[in-house]
């Protein structure tokens, strides 16, 4: 399947910090791609890039096969975009500014327009000054998801969202998949990505940290396993395997976990003394996100 | 006013006071500079009571020089020299500096969302307009006794130092009333200020009519504007220290009723309500330029009407501008050798419009520097993520600085050319030849924006900065310039300067192509490197 964006060793510095440092990152045409990391890791940094706004100072970027930075206006006419957060023009009412929108961008689908505005229930007289940040942010998503757009790029488009329109955005995001487009989904809210997305990229102080399918990032991780024996496993047996880590054994009573690539060599060794109940439970996004910020997690820990 | 209604104006007014470091200083400083630079220049050059006599005689009767900055009371002394002038143009430049201060410490901060940060705290209601209030007061006074102290070291008497350097904060004072009730009444800051400007362009004309009058005419429209007040308060002519007395009250009527309004309305809208919009995006908005057009109409339509009067009081003037010369042999002499009536006029004429020249600047700079608010809000990003290219963004708004400043000349040019022309039953070729002389002011209005968008281009942090003090020197150089007898190489460093002083004069091509030759270079070179830059 062709790469609808390709970007390799991306470099971008803001004076003396360092904004995205060598990242990586592949969107698989008609894939929806989640693009995870916490605040400052260099996702909007990254999306800029990729809308021409911003210039790279090296590696490479390419966006629906052409470059964002020289062919920006014929490659935005296949795109749209939401940013985090959104300023509307204060004398534009809502209508207007999605109407805009769609206009410069080369067309909006008028039935799907209206059909959006129902479902996120936004009034679309309103000034835009006038609009709370959720329904600014409506604006946006509206104005994204009735153009006919190939690519989406929707940057933590859910900030100031309440749970039942979040719950409208999954569905508007499932339909454009099921239409084909490719959406890359910038956020930090796991539950989101771990509902819609195909693919996933971590990203950590602007680089890539991990990408891949979600089975495949569990794939990379440990299941946590429990397991009520019917006789106490033999003295040193469990040890012995490998990838096994952090086992307590009470007496029949076994709780470890064990790296995926070797769960089925510890189920076996298990089964040897007969399961009476087993607990195997795959790591949640959060968990896979949270090892990978150990580190910074420690390190803010030991400077308080 | 109770406890709870001041609580947290200290904390506020730190805040403001941190927020202006820059700025108030800069203001401080323009101002405190220009009064004693002028004093210690007349002191230097018109040291002997004879030399002082000869400038009455002379500079001081011109006509054109009384409409623009005020009737003096008596140039025979450093100090009246200084009180005429000094007096209204420091008076209008604090007023300036009140309209932008107090904007933007409270409509402008309501508009961003940033006072519900603020008032969420333990602070009064009114707690900001309080705090910038005190702040721009304070600041003004502070400026008024310090120029008071120069002109006392300087070697004048000390009450009329007292008196000019506190006539000229007062006018400050009067327009932070002015402002504290603009920004009540509108939902936008930007429509808030474009109100209290109205206003001072107002303030401004009315005394320019009852200072250009002769005696038979309506004089007394001095006294109608709080400029002219700050100019009655007569320093070194009589020190009428009631006047000042006058505009104290003024100032406190107007913020007393600023907080009555105040009190009626809600936290982040205005008294006039806000209408809802169209559902749907109109056939015209298909377009960036259809979309800049919708942010810059309302400024363009309040600008042509401001400067279509303008353009009418001030040829309207024109006409009797001889008769306050007087009629003493000596003035006589003067008269013939300015070239009779008609030189007079047309000295006059050729002042107004470098005068309107340089305020169609500010338009100018007003509506360029809209490129980097427009980005800074982050209204840009979304339109660049469209189809719509980086220049074609920019030359939507450009349209307003290049054409709209074009429009403007010549609708000010109009308007005097039928005042004028109408009185003087000359009318067409007064229409021409003052709407020519409005228009060629554009080339040094272009220059000043090619500048302005330079910086866009290469220090976009740096673009208001660069575009204000741009129009701020030349300003300075243009009013001060001939009467501090400055080289004439220094005067010519404003683009204004360079404009042939039209009508009256042949019109030389050569100066204004080279000018418009120098802004199309600087406009093409700061929009090529904001093509190269980083948007945000």
């Amino acid at each position: 399947m062709e790469n609808i964006i390709e970007v390799a060793g991306l470099r971008k510095g803001f004076g003396r910090t360092v904004a995205l440092d060598g990242l990586d990152l592949a969107v698989r045409s008609g894939e929806v791609h989640g693009f995870l990391g916490p605040n400052g890791s260099g996702k909007s940094t990254t999306l800029r890039v990729l809308l021409g706004l911003l210039r790279a100072e090296g590696g490479e970027a390419r966006l629906l096969g052409g470059d964002p930075w020289r062919d920006a206006v014929a490659l935005h006419r296949r795109l749209a975009y939401v940013p985090g957060d959104v300023t509307l023009w204060p004398s534009l009412s809502g209508g207007e500014t999605i109407d805009l929108l769609g206009r410069l961008r080369g067309g909006l689908d008028s039935a799907r327009r209206e059909e959006l505005l129902a479902r996120f229930e936004l009034d679309p007289k309103k000034k835009g000054r006038a609009y709370s940040k959720g329904n600014r942010q409506k604006v946006a998503l509206i104005a994204a998801f009735a153009s006919d757009a190939e690519l989406l790029l929707l940057d933590e488009p859910t900030s100031g969202l309440d749970p039942l329109m979040e719950e409208v955005f999954r569905q508007c995001v499932a339909e454009e998949r099921d239409r084909g487009r490719s959406v890359l989904l910038s956020s930090h809210i796991l539950a989101e990505v771990e509902a819609l997305c195909d693919r996933v990229t971590i990203i950590r102080r602007g680089k890539t940290a991990e990408s891949g399918t979600l089975s495949e990032l569990r794939h990379l991780t440990r299941t946590s396993v429990e397991a009520e024996l019917a006789t106490a496993p033999p003295e040193g047996g469990l040890e012995a395997l490998p990838g096994v880590t952090g086992l307590e054994i009470r007496d029949r009573h076994v709780r470890c976990e064990v790296d995926t690539d070797h769960l089925s060599a510890l189920i076996s060794e298990l089964s040897a003394c007969g399961i009476a109940s087993l607990t195997s439970r795959p790591p949640t996004l959060e968990e896979l996100f949270l090892r990978h910020y150990e580190d910074d997690l420690v390190s803010a820990g030991a400077a308080r | 006013m109770n406890a709870t209604a001041l609580a947290g104006v200290p904390d506020l007014t730190k805040l403001i006071t941190r927020r202006e470091r820059i700025r108030l200083p800069i203001w401080c400083y323009a101002l405190i500079a220009s009064v004693g630079g002028t004093a210690y220049s007349f002191k230097t050059l018109y040291s002997t009571a004879e030399a002082r006599q000869q400038f009455a005689d002379g500079i001081g009767k011109d006509p054109a020089l009384a409409v623009l900055y005020g009737k003096p009371s008596d140039l025979t002394s450093i100090g009246g020299l200084t009180s005429w002038r000094m007096g209204v143009f420091g008076a209008v430049l604090l007023a300036v500096m009140s309209i932008i201060t107090v904007n933007r410490h409270t409509r402008a901060e309501e508009e961003a969302g940033r006072f519900e940060l603020v008032g969420a705290g333990a602070v009064g209601r009114h707690a900001p307009l309080i705090a910038v209030l005190r702040v721009v007061l304070g600041t003004q006074l502070a400026i008024g006794v310090i120029i008071g102290l120069v002109l006392v070291v300087l070697g004048q008497p000390a009450s009329g130092a007292f008196l000019l350097g506190l006539s000229i904060a007062a006018g400050g004072w009067i327009f932070a009333g002015v402002a504290a009730i603009t920004v009540q009444l509108t939902d936008f800051g930007r429509s808030a200020s474009g109100l209290a400007f109205t206003v001072l362009g107002a303030a401004y004309l009315v005394r320019a009519i009852g200072d250009g009058s002769g005696a038979n005419g309506p004089t007394w429209l001095t006294w109608l504007s709080p400029l002219g007040w700050s100019e009655q308060t007569q320093p070194y002519a009589g020190d009428r220290w009631w006047v000042l007395a006058l505009l104290v009250a003024g100032t406190a009527a107007l913020i007393a009723v600023a907080f009555r309004i105040a009190a009626g309305r809600d936290l982040g809208s205005g008294i006039l309500p806000a209408r809802p919009g169209p559902a749907r995006g109109g056939t015209l908005l298909r377009s960036v330029s259809a979309l800049s057009a919708r942010m810059q109409r309302g400024n363009l339509l309040g600008w042509t009407i401001g400067l279509l009067i303008g353009g009418a009081v001030l040829g309207s003037i024109a006409d009797s501008i001889g008769e306050l010369l007087g009629s003493s042999a000596r003035v006589q002499q003067l008269f013939e050798r300015m070239g009779g009536q008609s030189g007079i006029e047309n000295a006059y004429l050729a002042a107004a419009m470098n005068i309107i020249g340089l305020v169609v600047a500010c338009y100018a700079i007003q509506t360029t520097t809209r490129l980097r608010t427009e980005e800074t809000s982050g209204r840009l990003e979304p339109l660049l993520a469209t189809s719509t290219s980086r220049l074609r963004w920019a030359a939507s708004h450009l349209a307003y600085p290049l054409l709209g400043s074009a429009l403007l000349l010549v609708v000010a040019g109009a308007g005097a050319g039928f005042a004028h022309g109408g009185r003087s039953g000359d009318l067409g070729r007064q229409l021409g030849q003052l709407v020519g002389a409005g228009l060629i002011q554009i080339t040094a209005v272009w220059l000043v924006v090619g500048l302005t968008v330079l910086a866009f281009g290469f220090a976009p942090q740096a673009t208001a900065y660069v575009g204000w003090i741009a129009v701020g020197v030349c300003i300075l150089l243009q009013e001060l310039g001939p009467i501090l007898k400055l080289s004439h190489w220094v005067t010519d460093i404003s683009p204004f300067s360079q404009v042939p002083r039209a009508p009256g004069v042949a019109v030389a091509a050569e100066p204004l192509l080279v000018m418009i030759g120098v802004g199309a270079a600087l406009l093409v070179v700061g929009l090529l490197a904001f093509r190269r830059r980083d948007i945000g």
